[in-house]
């Protein structure tokens, strides 16, 4: 029997921001995980009574509790609606890791978190090796997409995704170091492991546009993780490794500001290093919080650092159509939905059209796509429906984990929509110029 | 306890994945909006037909179990906690929109569908359906009938008793009776829906609810009048409506909300305003012009310092966003806050406002008053922090005060939330221990055990 005492006490760091939600229900109207389930414990209200009741020690075990925790897509649909300003993910991200450090990480996250992703090098060669031999386990099944699907039966179940990239960027652009141009600014770029990994065409379409305005980059060659797969699963030791394996790499060097392309990276290095690091140096912190105020998502240090501008109306010829779809921690956690939108309509080949519901959540949630597929897939089905009666042909977006499964859905479905990142849509414009 | 068969039979049913018995499941239904304690069911049931809803019924019945109907669970009088544990039965699975029929004006839905979207789907025909709860984002129609739900537009449009034209319920046999119908006139029989509608499911379950539909006003104007003190502005309300005007919306605000509203959410309120009135009437065009006219002058010879006129629907948009914010503004300064229902007769609102600054006083408490002053029904809110036991204590204090002046100024315990657990100990002294026990008897003769939501409105 564990004793539910001790983590009643652990959990009373929230009970000032627990006490604050007054059981309204409002966020029933915006989280997508009630939306298509209807059960309580998959909303916000119902996970605060649920911590409420681990911190009065109304439960004899604390799995339960840890297991509807992680029904979340930490999308901020419940925060950003919250009639008593609830912090929410701040509430559920440390309630997870301090259940997760009182009832122990599951042996396979051990394995991935502390043995894989906590080591950038070992992490980067098993995935090199991983796009060297996928051809083996996977088959291709939409070229537009650029989806795969599993040979034989595997963990990855009926998936769609996109392949790991041949080279990874990190081996095309093992590290960067140009000095400003005509802009006067330096930025330094954090490349995140999706656009690395799988998108590295993100990440060479944000070097060609960043060079076209005369910006130099700094690209670290130890970079890592933001760290946010293993802070969602409450494994805070692994999450303050990479926190400080990328301060290394980033920190003392001169740069105006610190831009990435991936929402979920912006959102972490901007909101949760500095309020979720832990066991750093008074110093350390410092640089942490430096850090988290330079960082941009790249559409915004474009549009406000740069002056990108939409492309003024009025030339003629065939236009593709296009649509955005906001990630959840670009426009629920940061505000930002019209910069990119502006970047897109920089390029004057493409005619913007809203979508409806842009900014609801696709669905992936991260590792919630690898532990909730079906419902993951539900939610990301009213996307593709979304996307697909918008009648554009191109849909752009800026996280590259929300491109993952966007492509999935529309893969699944048979539809002929190319998935890009609004930086690519940008970049293409240059060629042109 | 629930025997191990009836479980099964439950299961049997609906299937194992709609049956929650799960402690960590069950947890999350023992609580509603109000403040109150919870109390764990033990058993959460979650039908997706009609069918499946009345077999429940029937057998909760048979076991005796306690059955608490709910939808949202949004209601701020604990009329959906399951005060003696039992089954909790969730309508959210059974939201379809069976019938809106545009010529004869009615509409046909099941209990769990959601009022905004409800709204919403009429509207998209040019029909209006005009209760509007501050939860109708996620209220549903069942939780709104069973609760009797108000909102902002009751002055001139009533609350949902009065959109209710009939109901198919089971009774707690799982037989399903029918009232009403879904014609405007209908005389036949009892008028049971007038008995269901309100009665916190005590006596029935919803199966399906026919609702009355009018058309959409054509026209809508908004205005805030301004005032340095707040008797003048609680005087001006039953000024318009002695004038024989009925706006659709007549909204009061206090200088303790107007100041937190603009704290929160920049709409530019005057902070130094004693009160507000937010004032919408609507109609034919001319006939809102003309109105809009008449009560900017009685606004003016009742001592408003300032009357703003909202010129266009992105002005009016945002007098209703202050209104709007009222709440979450008075929510975020402390942990608990406490949205009482206090009503009284128009003429008495500048008695109940007194009343209410000398109760913050004498209890050392902060309240911020706003509400539906058109209708009487203004919402003191306490901000409290449920932790602190003395000042909790003060706050009970508060709230037994508050009632006993409505009651004491002709007013009632409930405008819009209903009595559920929260007020069933106050409602003596509202009617009288015959009235109680009238109730007592029909409820005892239509749910012979007591199961349909034991200890709401008329206590045990």
């Amino acid at each position: 029997m564990q004793d539910m005492k001790k983590l009643a006490q652990l959990l009373k760091e929230v009970e000032d921001q627990l006490v604050v939600c007054m059981r309204c229900g409002m966020c029933q109207s915006v989280c997508p995980v009630f939306a298509e389930t209807g059960r309580e414990s998959d909303v916000a209200r119902g996970k605060l009574a649920l911590l409420d009741g681990l911190l009065q020690e109304m439960f004899k075990d604390p799995t339960g509790v840890q297991d509807r925790l992680s029904r979340c897509l930490l999308c901020g649909s419940c925060a950003a609606n919250c009639p008593s300003g609830v912090k929410v993910l701040d509430i559920f991200i440390k309630a997870r890791a301090i259940i997760t450090n009182y009832v122990g990480l599951s042996p396979l996250k051990k394995i991935i978190f502390r043995k894989m992703l906590s080591q950038p090098e070992l992490f980067d060669r098993l995935l090199e090796w991983g796009s060297k031999f996928q051809g083996i386990f996977v088959k291709p099944v939409d070229d537009l997409l650029g989806t795969s699907c599993a040979r034989f039966v595997s963990p990855l179940g009926d998936r769609h995704f996109s392949s790991l990239a041949p080279e990874p960027f990190h081996r095309m652009v093992p590290s960067l170091d140009t000095p400003a141009g005509a802009s006067g600014l330096k930025v330094a770029f954090f490349t995140g492991c999706v656009i690395d990994k799988v998108f590295p065409r993100i990440g060479t379409a944000a070097l060609r546009t960043l060079k076209h305005h005369g910006v130099g980059v700094f690209i670290p060659k130890e970079v890592g993780c933001c760290g946010i797969p293993a802070l969602s699963s409450g494994d805070t030791d692994t999450f303050n490794k990479l926190i400080l394996h990328n301060l290394k790499g980033f920190g003392s060097r001169n740069f105006d500001y610190l831009v990435t392309a991936c929402a979920t990276c912006t959102s972490t290095i901007k909101k949760l290093w500095p309020t979720m690091a832990e066991e750093l140096t008074p110093g350390e912190l410092d640089r942490v919080k430096a850090l988290a105020e330079k960082t941009m998502d790249i559409s915004q240090f474009l549009v406000e650092k740069v002056g990108v501008k939409p492309e003024a109306a009025g030339e003629t010829g065939e236009k593709t159509l296009i649509t955005y779809h906001d990630p959840c921690h670009l426009k629920k956690s940061l505000g930002i939905a019209v910069q990119p939108r502006t970047v897109i309509q920089a390029n004057p080949s493409y005619r913007f059209k809203e979508m409806k519901e842009a900014d609801k959540c696709c669905g992936c949630g991260g590792s919630f796509n690898l532990q909730y597929y079906d419902l993951s897939s539900a939610i990301g089905k009213h996307k593709r429906d979304n996307i697909v009666d918008s009648g554009c042909s191109v849909v752009a977006t800026s996280c590259p984990a929300c491109m993952l499964q966007i492509s999935d859905m529309l893969s699944q479905a048979g539809d002929r929509v190319e998935v890009k990142h609004a930086i690519e849509i940008y970049a293409e414009s240059l060629d042109k110029k | 306890m629930i025997s191990q068969a009836v479980i099964k039979e439950f299961e049997r049913i609906l299937g194992k994945e709609k049956v929650f018995l799960d402690e960590t499941d069950r947890h999350t239904y023992s609580y509603d909006a109000a403040v109150l304690e919870p109390v764990l069911p033990s058993v959460v049931l979650r039908p997706t037909s009609s069918e499946e809803l009345g077999r429940l019924v029937r057998i909760c019945n048979e076991n005796s179990i306690p059955l608490t109907v709910r939808g949202a669970g949004t209601n701020l009088s604990g009329g959906t906690i399951p005060k003696k544990g039992g089954a909790v039965v969730l309508t959210n699975a059974l939201n379809k929109i069976l019938e809106i029929n545009t010529e004869d004006l009615y509409a046909i839905v099941q209990p769990g569908v959601v009022t905004a979207k409800f709204a919403a789907a009429v509207e998209a025909k040019g029909l209006f359906y005009p209760p509007d709860p501050g939860s109708q984002a996620v209220s549903t129609l069942g939780g709104n009938v069973a609760e009797n739900a108000g909102g902002l537009r009751g002055l001139k449009y009533g609350v949902t008793r009065d959109y209710v034209m009939g109901l198919e319920f089971f009774d707690v046999n799982g037989e399903i009776v029918k009232t009403g119908s879904r014609t405007v006139k209908c005389v036949t029989g009892y008028n049971l829906a007038a008995l269901m509608v309100g009665s916190e499911g005590t006596l029935g379950v919803f199966d399906k609810i026919i609702l009355k539909l009018i058309p959409m006003p054509t026209g809508r104007k908004a205005m805030m009048a301004i005032f340095d003190n707040v008797i003048k502005a609680s005087e001006t309300v039953a000024a318009i409506i002695a004038h024989r005007i009925v706006p659709a919306t007549l909204e009061f605000m206090d200088n303790f909300t107007i100041r937190t509203v603009e704290d929160y959410s920049r709409v530019g309120l005057p902070t130094d305003a004693a009160a507000l009135l937010l004032i919408e009437v609507d109609g034919h065009p001319a006939q809102v012009e003309e109105d809009a006219a008449k009560v900017e002058s009685i606004c003016r010879e009742m001592g408003a310092m300032k009357i703003r006129v909202a010129q266009d629907a992105a002005e009016r948009d945002k007098v209703w966003e202050a209104r709007r914010a009222a709440l979450s503004a008075l929510a975020k300064l402390k942990p608990t806050v406490v949205l009482e229902d206090a009503t009284v007769p128009r003429s008495k609102i500048p008695a109940m406002i007194q009343a209410l600054e000398e109760i913050s006083r004498r209890f050392n408490l902060t309240i911020g008053t706003f509400g539906h002053a058109g209708d009487g029904n203004l919402h003191p809110t306490i901000l409290t922090d449920k932790r602190n036991k003395e000042e909790w204590h003060r706050v009970e204090a508060a709230i037994d005060a508050i009632f006993d002046k409505a009651l004491g100024l002709g007013g009632t315990l409930s405008g819009e939330h209903g009595i559920g657990m929260a007020k069933s100990r106050y409602l003596e002294k509202e009617t009288s221990k015959g009235t109680i026990l009238f109730s007592r008897r029909i409820k005892a003769a239509l749910d012979p055990k007591g199961i349909l939501n034991p200890g709401k409105i008329i206590g045990e």
